[in-house]
């Protein structure tokens, strides 16, 4: 007690030692204690990932390829998040929007597979290779295709011995139509509110 | 007086309703085919319980509701459904719909109604169901099932029942004339409704720029005790359900909510008049009020018409002349569409026909740039800010666009009206609103793939970790087994061993049996018919999947070439064994001591050395004799070390045809025992 009090640079060495010691238990207590598990930011970017488990980037699967991005991998390889899935990885990572790599494939419209189902032999290598079990069939029975479940990955495409699988683009109707975005360089905008051009020149 | 409310902006358009009060209603009449699509309300489209080929009488259900949210139809007229097809309707997209095509017979033979003498003496439910069943749906534009909206949720007290008689949006009179003639009709439509929801006020609110229907109400109104007219300032959109309410009774409906939410429902006079015929007489909605107006029609008007009339036929009565109208608009000049071609029916939705010339309602000029006046915000009903929705719709700033209430916007246009800089802002906000929703039904099935691809990720391990248990199961019992074989004071019966040791004795006997002759020659004849059989189905197999064009053709040629191959060494073996036990057997009898002899012969022969034919044929012989040794030598080798079964055939075709040569040779000899 005496040397301490007689030599204030210990004492103040002893103080600072001691401050250390118990901010550095309590942190390490907190970092048990709070301990996260998995990766918050793969997580992340999973969500914004569109989830077609395609494997256009490479990985099997969407969860893979975020938490490789999370790795540092490159945020454009995901052809069906598109450009609106690489501008939000980009806000979501605070990186540069860059264009999306053509090596894994381009950027298309959705599509739902769908079985010719007379050509179907019955093989199930379509079932095996669907990510999201949406192939319903056995062993030579006819296969279907569960449209509502299908991301139209295209995976089960190139398995098929017989080639009945056709990928159908998704035709706009009544009930997925929507007012398109004025366009803003039209030089003939729309009068108010009664928008659509008229069908044909009724003046003629 | 009660005391009136105001809500934020607002504007004032030019009215130009006067256009189409000249007169009263008139009857539209009955055109000859009538097109009533499956979906003229807001919800799933109805069911038709009718099919092409049927006559109908008018009133009959056609389709029926398909869930809660939806409406029945009925046939307004009779006649016979021709068809049920896709049918170009009434939607600004152009696509069409399903409809039921029903030729009229002109006949207009009503069906069997079911009038109510007492709607009192009904349960609310009941009275419902009637609504319901009578196909109503929000006649002031919107299309909404009104049996929906009148059943509140169980606890909800409905404090204020407002009947919307507002209309005010430019050119449409429909509510108007309907006022005029029906007052009576729509008092006793209101009693209706303040009986089945026991409102605590009803209230009528009616702009001020209708004072003849002000007029004919309140002559009706002691039809209705306890009901109030409300007369308030016109201005546009006051007859926006949110901003109604607010007008009345000074409440606002939270962002997001419904009006239930401060105890209001809200009706339009057309929906409350169509309840009145509804549950009185038991007629279902068949027909409506329409405007037709608008400067490109000679005599604008209101007309009854029947659901499922085409525009076209409308029109025709009312002197229209096409080339003075740019477009063709279902409902206002503020909130309306322009149809895809006048031959789109009406629908229950379709309170005017506006047929205006470019003059009127003019092509604006290219929108400019915003000069942030803030005009836009001033006049939204919604108190939202029409200048940051526009950045946030054309930097596609979803996440911002809802922050900043989108949803609450009631696409009024009012925002586009004032705009100094023409720009279209509400078709901004009608679009971005769509795409949000887009977005949000997107990211609802990516979460779906989600859980699925991770539900088969974990089915796959799952199957993959319960193949290695059953493994490991089995090699511990087998290590078991082994223990207890060695300690084994009392070796466990263990049936694969004894399997195996079955299938030794088995293999020894067939060995043995190798001995017996006439044994070994039934079994490789056996082997020969069965691989035979096997190739046989093998082939055919492979020419079917050659025919479906399977990828199965490889594995399956390669099947038959085993097959064959096997068939041949079976054949092959099969042979030798015959030859074996006829030529072999009696020539290995009669060849050592004629070798010996022939050797003696040679010998002699070589030592009188006279060398004849024969001999050169001895000769020859000897060394054929020499060479079907080695490669019966060989052929056994190869037997034994398990080669190539392609090596053993080549090596028993060459021992086949040795033997044959000799057999050949020793024919030629003349019975060298003689010599």
């Amino acid at each position: 007690m005496e040397l301490i009090s007689q030599s204030p640079l210990l004492a103040a060495l002893l103080a600072l030692v001691g401050l250390g010691a118990v901010f550095g238990a309590l942190l390490g207590y907190a970092a048990i204690r709070f301990k996260t598990e998995g990766n918050p930011i793969a997580d992340q970017i999973n969500d914004i990932l569109p989830q077609t488990q395609c494997g256009q980037c490479g990985y099997p699967g969407c969860r893979p390829y975020a938490e490789a991005i999370a790795n540092g991998e490159a945020i454009n390889k995901c052809p069906p998040g598109g450009e609106a899935g690489i501008q939000a990885l980009a806000d979501l990572l605070d990186v540069e929007v860059i264009p999306l790599d053509e090596e894994h494939g381009e950027e298309k419209a959705r599509a739902v597979a769908y079985i010719r189902e007379d050509e179907c032999i019955g093989c199930t290598k379509c079932l095996q290779a669907c990510p999201v079990d949406a192939i319903l069939g056995a062993a030579k029975q006819m296969h279907t295709v569960i449209a509502s479940e299908c991301t139209g990955c295209d995976l089960c495409v190139e398995p098929c011995p017989v080639d009945c699988i056709d990928m159908l683009v998704e035709q706009e109707n009544l009930r997925t139509w929507h007012w398109p975005l004025p366009d803003a360089n039209r030089l003939r905008p729309e009068i108010i509110a009664t928008d659509a051009e008229p069908p044909r020149d009724r003046a003629a | 007086m009660r005391k009136l409310f105001d809500f934020h902006g607002g504007i004032h358009p030019a009215e130009h309703k006067h256009l189409s009060l000249d007169g009263p209603v008139t009857e539209a009449g009955i055109p000859p085919e009538l097109v009533l699509p499956l979906a003229q309300h807001i919800g799933a489209a109805a069911e038709p319980v009718v099919a092409v080929g049927d006559r109908v009488l008018k009133g009959q259900l056609l389709a029926e509701a398909n869930g809660f949210v939806s409406v029945p139809l009925h046939a307004p007229s009779s006649g016979t459904v021709t068809a049920i097809e896709e049918r170009l309707i009434a939607h600004p997209s152009g696509h069409t719909a399903t409809c039921i095509v029903l030729a009229t017979d002109g006949r207009d033979e009503w069906t069997t109604l079911e009038p109510t003498a007492d709607y009192r003496a009904l349960e609310p439910d009941a009275l419902r169901q009637r609504i319901r069943n009578a196909g109503i749906a929000g006649m002031g534009g919107a299309g909404f099932p009104t049996a929906v909206k009148l059943s509140p949720r169980p606890g909800s007290q409905v404090q204020t029942l407002i009947i919307n008689g507002t209309e005010c949006e430019p050119y449409i009179t429909a509510d108007d004339v309907l006022m005029r003639e029906q007052a009576a009709e729509l008092m006793a439509g209101v009693q209706i409704l303040r009986h089945l929801l026991q409102p605590a006020q009803t209230l009528i609110g009616v702009e001020d720029n209708k004072p003849e229907a002000i007029a004919a109400l309140r002559a009706a109104l002691p039809a209705a005790p306890g009901a109030e007219i409300v007369v308030f300032p016109t201005k546009y959109p006051s007859g926006g359900e949110k901003q109604l309410i607010e007008i009345l009774t000074g409440k606002q409906v939270p962002s997001g909510g419904l009006p239930l939410d401060v105890g209001v429902i809200c009706q339009n006079v057309g929906s409350v008049a169509a309840i009145h015929d509804a549950v009185i007489h038991g007629r279902p909605l068949i027909s409506r009020i329409t405007t037709v107006t608008g400067e490109a029609v000679q005599h604008p008007g209101n007309f009854r018409v029947l659901l499922g009339t085409p525009m076209s036929y409308l029109l025709a009565r009312t002197g229209y002349r096409m080339e003075k109208n740019r477009r063709l608009i279902m409902g206002g000049p503020m909130m309306g569409f322009a149809v895809p071609d006048a031959s789109v029916p009406i629908v229950k939705t379709t309170n005017c026909l506006l047929a205006p010339t470019e003059a009127e309602l003019p092509t604006p000029p290219p929108a400019q740039a915003c000069i942030r006046c803030g005009l836009c915000a001033q006049a939204c009903p919604a108190s939202l800010l029409p200048q940051q929705l526009f950045w946030f719709a054309r930097g596609k700033e979803y996440d911002k666009l809802e922050q900043h209430n989108l949803f609450d916007c009631i696409e009024c246009g009012a925002c586009s009206w004032v705009c100094p800089s023409n720009i279209p802002l509400v078709q901004y906000y009608r679009a971005s609103k769509a795409e949000v929703l887009q977005l949000r039904r997107d990211n609802e099935r990516a979460e779906h793939a989600r859980l699925r691809f991770e539900a088969r990720q974990e089915r796959l391990a799952r199957e993959e970790a319960e193949k290695l248990a059953k493994r490991a199961a089995r090699k511990q019992a087998a290590e078991m087994r082994a223990r207890a074989t060695v300690q084994g004071s009392e070796p466990v019966e263990d049936p694969i061993q004894a399997a195996i040791d079955r299938a030794k004795a088995k293999k020894a006997a067939q060995q043995a049996g190798a001995d017996n002759p006439a044994g070994e020659l039934e079994k490789l004849e056996k082997a020969v018919v069965t691989t035979r059989a096997r190739l046989d189905t093998a082939t055919s197999k492979l020419e079917q999947a050659r025919a479906e064009g399977s990828d199965l053709v490889e594995a399956l040629q390669a099947g038959v070439e085993k097959t064959r191959t096997k068939l041949a060494a079976a054949e092959a073996a099969l042979q030798n064994f015959q030859q074996a036990n006829t030529s072999v057997p009696a020539a290995a009898a009669a060849v050592d001591p004629a070798e010996a002899a022939i050797q003696k012969a040679l010998q002699s022969r070589q030592a009188e050395a006279q060398l004849s034919p024969e001999d050169k044929t001895r000769d020859q012989l000897g060394k054929l004799e020499q060479r079907l040794e080695k490669s019966r030598a060989r052929l056994a080798d190869s037997r034994d070390s398990g080669e190539d079964p392609k090596i053993i055939d080549a090596l028993e075709a060459t021992v086949t045809r040795l033997e044959e040569k000799r057999a050949a040779l020793l024919a030629e000899l003349p019975a060298p025992e003689d010599a």
